[in-house]
């Protein structure tokens, strides 16, 4: 495979993204994005949506990379999953970022493996001593292999475990701390955790490193109740931004200032120029706060 | 088991109880919100493969390829965070689908479907200009020892229906009620620059297709074509293979080693 060189000078060259808002890349704007050139900050694409071997969707990417700054999520590594890390899966992220030289790779704070079963979903964690020694050891493995820090995104959850012995924003300030890994912080998982788990989310955003912030996500959510008919969210990225999400991000970006901020929509996918709406929106929040 | 073993087994079997351990902060029944995970899985799994297997769902509605892609997702979850490629035994679990027995052609069809797929994210190659394979081709004396390879994208399928005309039948609205499937059909699949196509073919275009992609000669390839089909026409066979840019190279020295 051969690694892509954007011409000199160009944003997509810039060795970190840029503090503007990025959208979520998806296959169906591939062809209106290279025909629009909209103006954006940066594209956000899942890793494992890209790791065939060749066709369309390395051809679109290629060309889109070589105008945008590009962050490669992950979606697949399990970085907290009981077993060990998968080494060919590793190896493939590997590859890709080879390829494709992003300017940040980010991961969750899940499990989605056990055994030889990979069930797709992003899977709530204990946050106990055994499972802390596990994701450090699992992130400084991510880490060494790619050289390169990495972004562990906060989960969207709605269970609690018994065996959890730390709160989740002491949980991930711990990770960070002994791994130097940074934060992908996303706003609309810290409201969806917190309405689920009866927390107030500017405490819950108190407790977690936010000097680590690399990146925001911002997406939608999806509405059910529990047995008791209380609201239980779901981070479904099916949904425009709910406005709560929106006001909890504009005191983020009070306290920590101008950040990467990436406006996700995986389900329902609507036409780009809604999209872009949302990403101007949040590039009007992030000139509010820049010096 | 370990805990995540116990979650993962009752994330899969939808009758089996909630897990233990596990807790809402509002006292709500946490069976109620483990619901939310397990649909998570399912519906992940099952849109992957409806979005997959297009026409395979069209011949029997959403509701039927939903339970019916339930049941494999059950049986059969993912062993890799590949997710697009995810349903790759779903023809076989199709064929042995016993409520889907009224629709013969399914798995075939679902086959053709994966075909499509795979030729879509296939390796890239560059394609030999069809002139070029024309101008190394004519007038060559030992032109049966010549061995063609063919884009990675290239795949064949044989069916005892007319599974190309039925797919083609749902690429478009409506013209299905005279459609009559009950005939043996092949199917040429190729990604041609961009774009995914889909040929019908005889059976013994299958057979010669499939052994050029296996390293044999156009002469012992044309053999087994002939064995398969009385019919076969190697001149509009060849030129529906360099027409469409499934060539990538020739081997024209007889001598080299496979």
């Amino acid at each position: 495979m051969t690694p892509i060189f954007p011409p000199t000078c160009s944003p997509a060259q810039a060795p970190g993204l840029p503090d503007r808002a990025g959208l979520g890349l998806k296959h169906e704007h591939f062809v209106e994005v290279l025909e629009t050139s909209p103006d954006l900050g940066f594209f956000e694409v899942h890793a494992e949506n890209y790791m065939m071997a060749g066709g369309p969707f390395h051809h679109y990417l290629g060309l889109i990379r070589e105008r945008y700054p590009l962050s490669l999520h992950g979606v697949g590594l399990s970085i907290g999953g009981e077993g060990p890390l998968d080494r060919d899966h590793l190896a493939r992220l590997a590859a890709l970022l080879e390829r494709y030289q992003p300017q940040a790779f980010s991961e969750h704070l899940a499990w989605s493996s056990h055994g030889p079963v990979f069930l797709n979903d992003l899977l709530p964690l204990a946050y106990d001593s055994a499972t802390l020694h596990r994701v450090c050891d699992h992130i400084d493995q991510v880490q060494s292999t790619l050289k390169r820090p990495m972004l562990l995104e906060n989960p969207s959850t709605y269970l609690l475990l018994e065996r959890s012995t730390l709160d989740e924003t002491d949980f991930i300030s711990e990770v960070i701390r002994r791994t130097g890994c940074g934060l992908l912080l996303d706003v609309n998982n810290v409201y969806v955790t917190c309405t689920n788990h009866q927390r107030d989310p500017d405490a819950y955003l108190n407790a977690l490193p936010l000097h680590a912030v690399g990146e925001i996500h911002l997406a939608g959510f999806a509405e059910d109740t529990d047995s008791l008919g209380d609201r239980l969210l779901i981070d479904d990225h099916g949904a425009p931004i709910d406005n709560a999400v929106w006001q909890l991000y504009q005191r983020v970006l009070g306290r920590i200032g101008a950040v990467p901020t990436l406006i996700e929509r995986d389900n329902q996918v609507p036409a780009l120029s809604v999209l872009l709406a949302q990403a101007w929106q949040a590039e009007w929040q992030l000139s509010q706060v820049r010096p | 088991m370990t805990t995540h073993g116990t979650f993962a087994r009752a994330l899969l079997e939808p009758d089996r109880a909630c897990p233990a351990g596990l807790f809402s902060r509002n006292g709500a029944d946490p069976a109620s919100r483990f619901a939310v995970y397990r649909n998570n899985v399912h519906n992940g799994l099952i849109n992957a493969l409806a979005s997959a297997y297009p026409v395979t769902l069209q011949l029997v509605g959403d509701a039927f390829f939903r339970a019916m892609a339930g049941l494999y997702v059950q049986a059969h979850p993912p062993t890799s965070p590949l997710i697009g490629e995810y349903g790759s035994t779903f023809a076989g679990f199709i064929q042995d689908f016993e409520p889907a027995a009224g629709v013969p052609y399914l798995a075939d069809i679902a086959r053709l479907e994966r075909l499509r797929v795979r030729a879509y994210h296939a390796a890239d190659d560059q394609p030999l200009a069809p002139q070029a394979v024309l101008d190394a081709l004519q007038g060559r004396a030992d032109l049966g020892a010549v061995r063609l390879q063919l884009h990675p994208s290239v795949a064949t399928l044989m069916s005892p229906y007319a599974v190309v005309t039925v797919w083609a039948a749902h690429q478009t609205e409506g013209g299905l009620a005279t459609l009559d499937p009950g005939y043996a059909q092949g199917a040429l699949v190729l990604r041609q620059g961009l774009e995914v196509k889909v040929f019908a073919i005889d059976a013994g275009s299958v057979t010669f297709i499939q052994r050029l992609a296996w390293g044999e000669t156009l002469q012992t390839a044309v053999e087994r074509a002939l064995d398969a089909s009385n019919d076969f026409d190697l001149h509009q066979c060849l030129t529906l293979l360099i027409s469409h840019h499934a060539v990538t190279y020739l081997h024209l020295d007889s001598k080299v080693s496979p």
